[in-house]
């Protein structure tokens, strides 16, 4: 399946958009380019034999203490019964100022709204080009990206001592 | 910075920009037929619902944290209370996605196999039955509720019987299960689906086809197969549309492909195709199949696999999870859809990198807006209920 759907890229949109294929896990992974991120989500979405229609999970990724994230995408194939994960990695330097920025695919599909403003709420990864980015579980005036690992807890919150 | 905060000013200028007949009306936290702490915000025009934001987060108990921060048998108590309705299910697949990085899958006792399968359509007909009854209730129909809690009961007790604990049970275990089943659990059991099938069919007499009822939920919130998919609904959501997705059936993991059942589907007998009857009685239809499948569990592991004395539940439970670094996500049905584990191991720790769950209270949650606009605020009520969320899986 996974040299098919890299087939059909290299074929599409061109070889510069795979960073790498791994294949040591149970599921191989597509590593790919942020740029061309969106334009291959429809292709895989809306082309005949793939139809990835099914968006089951986003999850960030934090490599602490490299200075690197990454944001993976698991798809399913509701006619075909398969599977794929993709991944897009960015190189950051967790400034607060300068957060990993990830284009948004909720224009592909509209779960990815949801599961992108976790990502965003707890793990500080930016997506260009989304509707409603805010923050989803944790409250609007949170500061900080809790699932960071180099996240520390606030000594204070709206002046009262927490600690 | 304001880039990153744009998201928030664009809301907080759409709640001041309403129009002087419009009208911000919170539903929730506290409101009863949101099934938790769940906060609507919704933007009305009289009776008409214009616009719904949700907001999440009230029952926010940092699970991902948690997993990362522990080995992986200390996180199946903490799987428990992601959906605190199906807890087995819950850590069934928990348990699936570190055996199958283990390799151990293939080689757990088949009576193991059973009895996790056992114990999960149990839990499945526990969760339909909450479900069932307080959709009943928040449309006016009390009974159908008494009567849906009063044969959970029994139930519990039988669960609470095999774990020790009611509802959040600490039972399967990576490699095998806390114990066996206690002896004479195969005969009470049978005793409960005997007096069980019964009590379906009066539900549906009562509930299903009441004249009341179905004006209540028929040509409600009608969900087109496409829009399901797109916003990631699984389970009896996307089911009631008309898709043939069980990923029992899919995946065909554990023992399930040894064993006959049905996938019901939506068929939009009462209305149009996807609506909230619908809906509800795909989950009817699943309890039906669920002691279906409990039937031929229960005569397999009173026939083929029987208790021995050499039977050890136990026998492939590691000491210690050792895994090489690795990803993997693994998907199970749970009585609300898709769960799902992604896990990133490292190596030389039996701790996780990082464990995300994916819960489809959470993913199903996401197209109410879609769903809600334009229609009025008593069928808001009913579409939420169709839905069928538990708050434990949307916040995490």
């Amino acid at each position: 399946m996974i040299t098919k759907v890299k087939d059909l890229i290299i074929a599409n949109i061109g070889e510069q958009a795979i960073v790498r294929v791994e294949e040591e896990h149970l599921q191989p992974i597509l590593v790919l380019q942020a740029e061309s991120l969106v334009e291959i989500a429809f292709l895989l979405r809306d082309t005949a034999g793939y139809y990835f229609d099914f968006l089951s999970n986003i999850s960030a990724v934090d490599y602490h203490p490299d200075a690197r994230f990454a944001v993976v995408y698991h798809l399913a194939s509701i006619p075909y019964q398969t599977q794929l994960t993709l991944k897009v990695e960015v190189e950051n330097d967790r400034r607060s100022d300068n957060l990993p920025e990830v284009p948004s695919v909720a224009s592909v599909w509209r779960t990815a709204e949801w599961h992108e403003r976790e990502a965003f709420d707890l793990m500080g990864v930016f997506f260009t080009g989304h509707p409603d980015l805010r923050r989803i579980l944790l409250p609007d005036d949170w500061q900080g990206y809790p699932l960071r690992k180099d996240y520390e807890d606030a000594e204070t919150y709206h002046g009262i001592a927490i600690k | 910075m304001t880039r990153y905060t744009e998201g928030l000013e664009n809301y907080k200028k759409k709640i001041a920009s309403i129009t002087s007949q419009e009208m911000v009306i919170n539903m929730g936290p506290q409101h009863p037929s949101t099934h938790g702490v769940l906060r609507l915000e919704l933007i009305t025009d009289g009776e008409v619902v214009k616009d719904i934001i949700p907001h999440l987060g009230y029952l926010h108990r940092c699970f991902d944290k948690h997993a990362e921060s522990m080995n992986y048998g200390k996180t199946i108590p903490f799987t428990d209370r992601l959906d605190y309705l199906s807890s087995m299910n819950n850590s069934h697949a928990f348990v699936m996605g570190v055996e199958r990085m283990l390799k151990i899958a293939d080689k757990l006792p088949k009576r193991v196999e059973y009895i996790r399968v056992l114990v999960c359509e149990l839990n499945r007909i526990a969760s339909h039955l909450i479900a069932i009854g307080t959709y009943g209730i928040d449309i006016g129909a009390f009974t159908p509720f008494m009567w849906c809690f009063r044969d959970r009961e029994h139930i519990m007790n039988m669960l609470e019987w095999a774990s020790g604990s009611r509802m959040l049970y600490n039972y399967i275990w990576v490699g095998g299960l806390f114990y066996d089943l206690p002896v004479g659990f195969e005969a009470r059991c049978q005793e409960f689906v005997e007096y069980f099938k019964p009590k379906l069919v009066e539900l549906d007499d009562l509930l299903s086809n009441n004249q009341i009822f179905i004006s209540r939920t028929a040509n409600i919130g009608a969900l087109p197969a496409d829009v399901a998919i797109n916003y990631g609904c699984s389970g009896p959501m996307l089911r009631a549309s008309g898709i043939k997705w069980d990923l029992r059936r899919v995946d065909g993991y554990s023992v399930y492909p040894e064993l006959d059942f049905e996938i019901p589907v939506g068929k939009g007998e009462m209305g149009t195709l996807g609506d909230c009857w619908d809906r509800y009685k795909v989950r009817v239809d699943e309890v039906k199949e669920s002691v279906k499948i409990i039937e031929q569990c229960l005569q397999r592991l009173q026939l083929d696999f029987k208790r021995t004395p050499d039977f050890d539940p136990r026998g492939l439970v590691p000491k210690k999870v050792n895994l090489k670094a690795q990803e993997y996500y693994v998907r199970a049905e749970n009585p609300k859809g898709e769960l799902g584990f992604h896990f990133i191991t490292q190596e030389k720790t039996d701790v996780p990198r990082r464990v995300k769950a994916r819960g489809p209270s959470f993913n199903n949650l996401s197209v109410l807006p879609e769903l809600g606009k334009g229609q009025l605020i008593a069928d808001l009520i009913a579409i939420l209920g169709s839905i069928d969320i538990v708050l434990g899986e949307v916040d995490r």
